[in-house]
């Protein structure tokens, strides 16, 4: 289609924690520096660098791009922030994309930072102003109470409990005990996810991934470059985004279908038919449980409403048929919003190299799919990628 | 590579609070001007009704009223009031403010929920909040009504409907 290839060829990130020590700068730094060791590349090779970080209220910093400039290398280069609220973290690296896909650049470094917990008491009070400032604000609504809509509005749909949704957040925790970030791995049963705190029926505190501090990176380059770097790059074959409309509460909100557009998007630009057979491993979005079974249903891996009976049959455990956020998602390795889609795409780099430890799915995948979502539930950003 | 060890320190709550640092309460006051369409729509609520818009090209009546059709991209052909009865599309009872505060046990629950309005095209939802009715008594699908502030105390927001209540 008239696109150069582009690989990723290394990749770098920090802890995920409730609140770090170090500043938004001093994470991107740890991350990048990461990145570029891993690549055998140094600042000076980088020629262009995207960075993705979400609403600069939770860092009560404005131009957080300038802000995180220093610690993403930026510093007289061609470098430039990117931003669709939790989309972001999959976005960025589309971003990179962009620019050596375009022959822009044959280096381009990505970064993705989230810094919530200097907002207090709590950031999800920093999402009051995601809402339309006339029309909705004035209720005070939370996040939290939204995604509650979506969810009881996907689970009457389907007609499925509470313990077809926390499966998933069992899942997940449990495979991020396997991951050096992980700020909530651990074991858990279904009881315990629903024993938990009720916040937003029907939403548990367990069902929600925490909010938290970190940062990740990778470094892209063009077919020529990554060749010279290393014998097993991995390849961004598709790349898509969509967003739905911002009148959220006029779409109906059991299927999130501006995913299956930016999904679409992706597949088409990797040849991709049957994405059910042809995708070894996917990383959706999963900041909530419920999440993941949409996202698997809008990225056209299973049949509308099939996500949860596939879940509980053990088809998207790290040993199943289609693992399923083997890194342990936003729900086991946290939430640092932007730094977690980009943990995504690194989960896929890993994965498809072989190189994801005591992480890594059996059966050699070589083809994976990330997404992440975000804003008023209307934002979807997808990337395949192959080894 | 294989990433085994990773950067960054987790402090906990103690360390935070010994830890040197510089914190800013904003105060910052913000004044939204409410445009031509949400204009025409508070307009409408401080006189009781809810007002959509109407789109000649895809027919589409559509709430919250706005000055141009956002899939036609051209503007929109006039302003209808609608029912101020809906069905509930979906729901949460909630136990947290926007801030992630708790409610106290005596506290009556949050009820958001999005409701299609009768009259308007179909699937034109708003959000808004339910009351007069127990949290388990609440279905998706429930016919429900506007209750309205008293005129008199209307000053054109969508706080001027207090809440929907089921219609008995």
């Amino acid at each position: 289609m008239g696109y150069r290839k582009v690989a990723i060829v290394g990749a770098g990130i920090t802890k995920f924690v409730r609140r770090a020590q170090e500043t938004g700068p001093e994470l991107s730094w740890q991350a990048s520096k990461m990145a570029l060791d891993s690549s055998g590349l140094k600042l000076k090779d980088v020629e262009m660098i995207t960075l993705g970080t979400a609403p600069d209220a939770f860092d009560g910093v404005h131009m957080k791009g300038e802000y995180l400039l220093s610690g993403a290398g930026g510093n007289n280069k061609q470098y430039i922030r990117n931003f669709v609220g939790g989309g972001t973290g999959v976005f960025a690296p589309i971003h990179g994309w962009m620019h050596v896909a375009s022959g822009a650049c044959d280096v381009c470094m990505v970064i993705c930072e989230e810094k919530m917990s200097s907002c207090h008491p709590a950031p999800q009070g920093a999402f009051l102003t995601i809402f339309d400032h006339t029309t909705e604000q004035p209720l005070k609504p939370t996040l939290i109470w939204i995604f509650a809509l979506e969810m009881r509005r996907y689970m009457e749909r389907y007609g499925l409990s509470s313990a077809d949704i926390a499966r998933v957040a069992v899942k997940n925790k449990k495979n991020a005990m396997g991951h050096p970030s992980a700020q909530v791995a651990g074991e858990y049963t279904v009881d315990d996810i629903l024993n938990s705190e009720m916040l937003a029926d029907p939403v548990h505190r367990l069902d929600i991934s925490p909010a938290g501090d970190g940062a990740a990176a990778v470094i892209l380059a063009s077919e020529d470059v990554a060749k010279r770097l290393t014998d097993r790059p991995v390849w961004i074959d598709g790349v898509g985004w969509n967003l739905d409309t911002s009148y959220w509460a006029t779409k109906d909100l059991y299927y999130p279908r501006y995913v299956e557009k930016a999904a679409r998007m992706a597949y088409e630009m990797a040849g991709i038919k049957e994405p059910d057979k042809e995708i070894h491993i996917a990383e959706p979005y999963d900041p909530f449980d419920y999440k993941e079974l949409h996202h698997m249903e809008g990225l056209m891996l299973c049949q509308r409403g099939e996500a949860a009976r596939l879940t509980a049959e053990g088809y998207t455990a790290r040993t199943g048929n289609l693992p399923v956020c083997p890194s342990g998602g936003a729900l086991g390795v946290g939430n640092p919003i932007a730094a977690t889609g980009l943990m995504k795409v690194i989960e896929l780099f890993l994965q498809l190299r072989g190189e994801a430890g005591e992480r890594q799915v059996p059966g050699k995948p070589r083809c994976g799919v990330a997404q992440a979502w975000g804003d008023l539930m209307q934002v979807g950003t997808v990337i395949v990628c192959r080894s | 590579m294989e990433i085994n060890k990773v950067p960054c320190k987790g402090l906990t709550n103690d360390e935070f609070d010994q830890a040197l640092k510089v914190s800013w309460q904003p105060e910052l006051k913000y004044a939204w001007d409410n445009g031509i369409g949400i204009g025409k729509y508070l307009e409408a609520l401080k006189e009781g009704k809810l007002l959509a818009a109407k789109c000649n090209c895809c027919g589409r009546l559509m709430l919250p009223a706005r000055a141009f059709c956002e899939l036609c991209w051209k503007p929109t052909d006039g302003y209808e009031p609608v029912k101020d009865t809906g069905v509930v599309n979906t729901f949460a009872i909630c136990h947290v403010n926007f801030d992630a505060s708790r409610l106290k046990d005596n506290e009556p629950r949050h009820l958001p929920a999005v409701i299609e309005i009768d009259g308007a095209s179909k699937g034109q939802g708003i959000m808004h909040m339910l009351g007069n009715v127990k949290p388990e008594h609440v279905k998706i699908g429930m016919k429900v009504r506007a209750v309205w502030k008293p005129a008199i105390e209307r000053t054109g927001s969508i706080t001027d409907i207090l809440y929907f209540e089921p219609v008995k």
